[in-house]
């Protein structure tokens, strides 16, 4: 799983995913896991990032979540867009099922 | 079809039980990740993108109606409505919760179903020719065998961590449609010396990222020995295949850097020595008990012609289409071997509703003694039908989108889950195959294209058996963008060869195009519709498709 | 870090040696198999009982021939996921013979010991989470083999054609 961490990326976020049904959620400001990729907290540049891996890394002890990284994140009006054709896909559900994953629900 | 008896029950039943603990150990936390993913993987559970994956088993591919309705209920109960059929002729639910699974375990063992060791590094579930009991050319069944080798490698505690994966696959006659030499053991069906079923064993084959042809090791083993060489194989393979490294450590790679002949020597010392112990030799009331589940159904006494089929062909031309593509000769008078397209047009290769399932199992019911095989191509299989008896059939399979007339053709392909599922992916694979059908969605065109085998994968870890696809597509990765790089010429049958790169990558909407150009040139430079894509290109070579699809640069 | 031999708690009064010390008068000695290839005389006419270490990397057709030497073999696990040492004890105990102490040291986990003990393992040096409950419920949650390996006699073959 290497091919989704960049040495240059600027603007990064945490996500992993939840241990119980193994959904993708996204690390908050208020140090949560959410299932919406706009709650994210970003971190600028690589100290910034690090420090904020490191931050989410006990959620994995506590046993919410496995495998938390760090992927690369634009804003483009004011929405968290992942960089990655993966993580735009982990983000959304199957491209070629729209009716499944977190495209098809409501947020509440 | 072999059914368990009690000692079969209780195994499934125990190791659900021992799961359920290791699951609840998991979520109170005495096992971290690191511990439990090669147990939960050990029975088919993976982590994907969105969610879990399970793996169910579908042992060398053959179902009841029964078991085809419960896996229906499960995609219900527990998933999102659907399963993906695989090339390892097993099912896989999309969706699951952890704490469901043994749940969905439970209800597995209900019907003698279950996901032990369809991942780990251990020996897989067995794979087999999805006409066996069927087909005209066949020497013995091969799920007999194929039976026998699932139990002697089920929870076999000297195998369990294995330098990595390992595959089988058995086939029962010379025509290999179970891709036997791309395994890491290919068995071969073949008359011994005395007359009797007898094995030959190829060793070594695989693909992911070293595509390697399997390399016959052990000629006309006989039944009692077939036990006792395949464990002295595995045996060599557990203690002297490479675990420094993983894309090293599978055992074509012992078998290509000691070569052949010494794999050979070192198996057949160990051999000598296992057989010497003597506790492995298979007993032929064992083969009995087991042959007995796979005698032949009550097949009625028939005519070979059948005259309301040809009137019912001449009549409808998408009917006398899939007669043609979708159905293979059997053994018995009067009776057809019927192929089920999980490739309609713009569909997902090898998925299927639980409606569709709900649907396969009725109709096995009702015309194929309640059995259904799952191909290594993601398609199903009704083994016996009546010939008077397919246009029913054809017409209930056509009006839930299962008859489509295209097997073996460009639109019926091999595809892996990638990008949209697959935590490994490079690229997506579906999307690329969908788009494909539907620019040969013309039916008459892809009649006279002809046989073509195009198959995709995702990444270098080959699940969609694109280096044998007589096209492959692969997908890459090139800073975050999907790229997809094309070979021409591979092929798994009994002359298996691995597909050439034919140059540069394209990119997401550039390969269709591609696709289109290379089909192009093999038109016009086959020598006769007679002559297949495959058979085209080992004449002329990759050449003139190269020139044409790259001509502009 | 306990041991578990046949089911039980044990208390290791071996004295395991690396191969720059020199050994104690008496005692029962652990070393490896280097040293015992250099030393086999002297180590096999000492009084006390002996033992040798197995890494993952060394087949135990070292010892084919002299198996009778020795009253404990480890075989070392170095990750969980190296099963070397399941062969190594399958050789050990069922090709040459091997009656004495068969011991998995290294990553030792729950999960492993049914398999280690179907292998011919008879003893395990496990953390301490490890309770003898624990350890016999581990081997008895699969009650019946499909292959004749190590200790298992009892297999579905011979059930079924008996
Ligand atoms: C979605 C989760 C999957 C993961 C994580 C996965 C992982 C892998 C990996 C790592 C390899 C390369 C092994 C090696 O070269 O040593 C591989 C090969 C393979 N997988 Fe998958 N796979 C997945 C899905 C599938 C599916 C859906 C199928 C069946 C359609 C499949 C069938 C195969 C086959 C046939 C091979 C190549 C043959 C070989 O083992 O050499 N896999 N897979
Ligand atoms: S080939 Fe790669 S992308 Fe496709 S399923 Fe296998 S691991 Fe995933």
């Amino acid at each position: 799983m290497a091919q989704h961490s960049n040495k240059l990326a600027k603007i990064q976020a945490v996500t992993a995913n939840r241990l119980l049904d193994g959904h993708v959620v996204y690390f908050t400001a208020e140090g949560q896991w959410s299932d919406w990729v706009d709650d994210v907290v970003l971190a600028d540049g690589k100290e910034e990032a690090d420090a904020l891996l490191a931050k989410a890394l006990p959620s994995v002890e506590t046993r919410h979540i496995v495998d938390p990284y760090l992927f690369e994140v634009d804003q483009e009006d004011g929405k968290m867009v992942p960089k990655s054709v993966r993580e735009k896909i982990r983000m959304a559900g199957p491209t070629i099922r729209l009716d499944l994953g977190k495209q098809a629900a409501v947020r509440s | 079809m072999y059914r368990y008896d009690q000692f079969d029950h209780k195994l499934v039943t125990e190791r659900v039980n021992q799961f359920r603990g290791q699951v609840s150990r998991r979520m109170s936390g005495e096992m971290t990740e690191d511990e439990f993913k090669p147990l939960r993987l050990m029975n088919g559970v993976y982590l994907q993108l969105h969610a879990y994956m399970l793996r169910v088993a579908v042992p060398y591919g053959t179902l009841s109606s029964v078991q085809m309705h419960k896996l229906a209920d499960i995609a219900t109960k527990y998933d999102k409505g659907y399963g993906h059929f695989t090339t390892r002729q097993n099912l896989q639910y999309n969706w699951p919760a952890l704490e469901d699974l043994p749940k969905i375990l439970d209800e597995l063992a209900e019907v003698e179903m279950h996901a032990i060791q369809t991942s780990g590094n251990c020996i897989r579930n067995v794979t087999a020719d999805q006409y066996a009991g069927a087909a005209a050319d066949e020497i013995d069944d091969p799920r007999i065998w194929s039976e026998i080798i699932r139990q002697w490698s089920t929870f076999h505690p000297e195998f369990t961590f294995l330098p990595r994966k390992f595959k089988f696959a058995v086939t029962g006659c010379s025509n290999d449609r179970a891709a036997i030499r791309v395994h890491d053991i290919g068995i071969e069906l073949v008359r011994g010396k005395d007359g009797d079923v007898a094995f030959d064993i190829h060793v070594g084959g695989g693909q992911g990222r070293t595509p390697m042809i399997a390399k016959l090791i052990g000629e006309a083993i006989s039944r009692e020995d077939l036990l006792a060489y395949l464990e002295a194989t595995l045996r060599v393979y557990n203690m002297s295949g490479r675990r420094d490294h993983l894309y090293k450590s599978r055992i074509k790679i012992l078998v290509h850097d000691i070569g052949a002949e010494e794999m050979k020597r070192l198996v057949e010392e160990e051999f000598a020595l296992v057989k010497k112990q003597g506790v492995l030799q298979l007993p032929q009331e064992e083969v009995d008990r087991i042959r007995a589940y796979f005698a032949a159904p009550d097949f009625e006494t028939l005519d070979a012609e059948c005259p309301e089929l040809d009137a019912a062909m001449a009549s409808n031309k998408r009917f006398a289409a899939w007669v043609n593509t979708n159905t293979a000769q059997h053994k018995q008078a009067g009776y057809t071997i019927a192929n089920i397209s999980l490739k309609p047009i713009g569909g997902v290769a090898g998925d299927a509703s639980d409606a569709q399932m709900h649907v396969v199992a009725d109709v096995a019911e009702k015309y194929s003694f309640s059995e259904i095989r799952v191909t290594h191509e993601q398609n199903l299989v009704l083994a016996h039908v009546k010939k008077s008896d397919l246009l029913a059939l054809w017409e209930t399979l056509e009006a839930n989108g299962m008859g489509t007339p295209n097997l073996g053709l460009i639109t019926d392909q091999i595809v892996c889950p990638g990008l949209d599922y697959c935590a490994l992916a490079n690229a997506r694979s579906i999307p690329i195959g969908q788009e494909i059908t539907e620019r040969f969605a013309d039916l008459d065109r892809q009649h006279n294209i002809g046989e073509l085998k195009l198959k995709i994968s995702g990444c270098i870890n080959a699940c969609g058996h694109h280096h044998v696809g007589h096209i492959g597509i692969l997908g890459v990765d090139k800073k975050g963008t999907e790229y997809y790089q094309v070979t021409l010429g591979g092929s798994a049958d009994e002359i298996t060869s691995v597909g050439k790169i034919v140059g540069r990558a394209f990119t997401e909407h550039e390969i269709v195009d591609a696709i289109e150009t290379i089909v192009e040139v093999y038109l016009d430079l086959r020598e006769s519709p007679d002559e297949r894509f495959l058979d085209a290109y080992r004449r002329v070579g990759i050449a003139p498709f190269k020139e044409k699809l790259y001509a502009d640069n | 870090m306990p041991i578990i031999k046949k089911g039980e708690w044990v208390s290791d009064e071996w004295i395991s040696v690396d191969d720059e010390t020199d050994l104690p008068v008496e005692g029962d000695v652990l070393v490896s198999l280097t040293r015992y290839q250099e030393n086999a005389a002297a180590l096999t006419a000492r009084a006390g009982k002996l033992g040798v270490r197995l890494e993952a990397s060394e087949p135990p057709e070292a010892i084919a021939d002299v198996v009778g030497s020795f009253d404990l073999i480890t075989v070392d696990f170095p990750a969980f996921k190296d099963g070397r040492g399941y062969s190594y004890a399958r050789l050990l105990r069922e090709r040459f013979g091997y009656t004495g102490e068969l011991r998995a040291v290294g990553n030792v986990l729950r999960d492993q010991l049914s398999l280690m003990w179907r292998c011919g393992f008879d003893a395990f040096h496990v953390n301490q989470s490890i309770t003898p409950e624990v350890f016999a419920e581990s081997i008895g949650e699969l009650s019946i083999a499909y292959q004749p390996t190590g200790v298992t006699k009892d297999t579905v073959m011979n059930a079924r054609h008996k």
